[in-house]
């Protein structure tokens, strides 16, 4: 019998569940690694050559290399685990988690100083917020002409 | 007999623990944050237990996905704050209570909850910002936290986590354990995390106030069916990372009032939008 995963249908919204653990075990244990300062200085030094000493996909290198936190959690991994990567860049949670949104910096400060996301139109796949597929990216600068 | 006293309740954003260690409490951003824990700091103060419980949550810290227990307590000497990533808070180092944290392991393993057993650990801004809050920061001349503390971690980080009903009903489990230790322990319990969070994807930044303030009130004056609520309620409505909140219900279920007559009286209650990505909640509660 299916898995009941109820969260399946959460807009803009990845739950790391036993499956995706699984996808991701390399890729986070490499962020892992990032929080001993040698490796941290190892990674910065040649970052394809470190990421090349883990058994990871090539989809996680590229998503890694990009800093494409999407495609990151995507892939299996999970945002604790990826907040090493942003801390070895110097970048707070707030800006690793403001990039997942299209939004600059600036303007995801500023929601969150607003009180936040609303949660209207962003509980389920298919209604009308913010959060949903057709409005990403988010974030003035990345509006269409014309949109 | 050790007994537990009072219960206290806080986010524990790593946001809050970097800008006190940046002296940027002071920051008009910060000082409401701040402002909401001073009567909590006085309450500390007059209040300081023998010994803290502090149930949190290891953000991929000391647990990598090697392994990760769904429950694990401390039961060493002390912990060292850890480095995760922008190297360790300057914070003291955590000493546990090795005696007590032993026997609650017995106990509750006993009574059917599968504890792991941790003599080596890590503990990260989950356990110590909520120390910073309610404590405030060690002076350099006396650098040590007031008291011991016995960390306890409940994985909220790969799913499926503890059920409400499984955090409440360990809470009670561990009001138990506490009473049966043959010494007069004062001890405090901690639920930490929350409140609505989302860190990830294009829902990040969501709060939702109208749960959060619900959940408040509920965990006050009928935790019970609070604790009935499904993790897809939490998930929906307070973002994938406000999960958390099922750890405030441990503390919760280790106050007095579950098994005897009187509500608890709420010293604190407090709730500010936003810390970085989060939406800060904060409440005490005393056995009366």
């Amino acid at each position: 019998m299916a898995l009941d995963k109820p969260y399946k249908d959460i807009p803009g919204t990845i739950i790391f569940d036993a499956e995706q653990s699984r996808l991701g075990y390399h890729l986070n244990q490499f962020c892992m690694s990032l929080m001993k300062a040698e490796n941290r200085a190892r990674f910065k030094a040649d970052e394809r050559a470190y990421l090349d000493e883990w058994p990871m996909t090539e989809e996680q290198k590229q998503a890694v290399l990009a800093r494409d936190l999407n495609r990151c959690m995507a892939a299996g991994g999970n945002i604790y685990f990826l907040a090493k990567i942003g801390a070895t860049d110097g970048k707070s949670f707030q800006q690793m988690a403001g990039s997942m949104t299209g939004m600059s910096e600036e303007e995801y400060r500023d929601m969150m100083i607003a009180g936040g996301r609303s949660i209207k139109g962003n509980r389920v796949v298919g209604e009308d917020g913010d959060a949903q597929a057709n409005h990403q990216p988010q974030g003035k600068s990345q509006q269409k002409e014309g949109a | 007999m050790a007994r537990i006293t009072a219960s206290v309740y806080t986010s524990h954003v790593p946001a809050i623990g970097a800008a006190l260690d940046l002296g940027k409490s002071g920051e008009p951003y910060w000082q409401p944050v701040f402002k909401g824990y001073e009567a909590s700091k006085a309450w500390m103060q007059a209040n300081t237990p023998d010994v803290i419980f502090l149930v949190y949550n290891d953000h991929a810290t000391a647990f990598s996905l090697d392994m990760i227990p769904t429950f694990a307590i401390g039961c060493a000497d002390e912990f060292q704050p850890a480095d995760e990533g922008w190297g360790p808070r300057p914070v003291p180092v955590v000493k546990g209570h090795p005696e007590l944290a032993a026997h609650i392991a017995h106990s509750v393993i006993q009574d059917d909850f599968d504890l792991t057993i941790v003599n080596k650990m890590d503990v990260d801004h989950g356990l110590t910002v909520p120390l910073s809050l309610m404590f405030g920061q060690p002076a350099a001349d006396k650098f040590a936290w007031p008291c011991p503390i016995i960390p306890f971690a409940v994985n909220v980080v790969q799913y499926p986590v503890p059920s409400g009903r499984r955090c409440f009903n360990l809470g009670r489990a561990i009001r138990k354990a506490i009473a049966s230790f043959d010494r007069p322990l004062n001890v405090q319990i901690w639920g930490t995390g929350g409140m609505s969070h989302q860190l990830q994807g294009p829902r990040a930044g969501l709060i939702n106030r109208e749960f959060d303030t619900a959940f408040l009130d509920q965990l006050i004056a009928d935790p019970e069916a609070l604790a009935k609520k499904p993790h897809i309620d939490y998930v929906r409505e307070a973002g994938s990372e406000g999960i958390e909140l099922v750890m405030w219900l441990v503390a919760r279920g280790a106050m007095g009032d579950e098994s005897s007559a009187g509500a608890p009286k709420v010293v604190h209650r407090f709730y500010h939008v936003p810390a970085s990505n989060t939406a800060v909640g904060h409440l005490i509660l005393e056995n009366t």
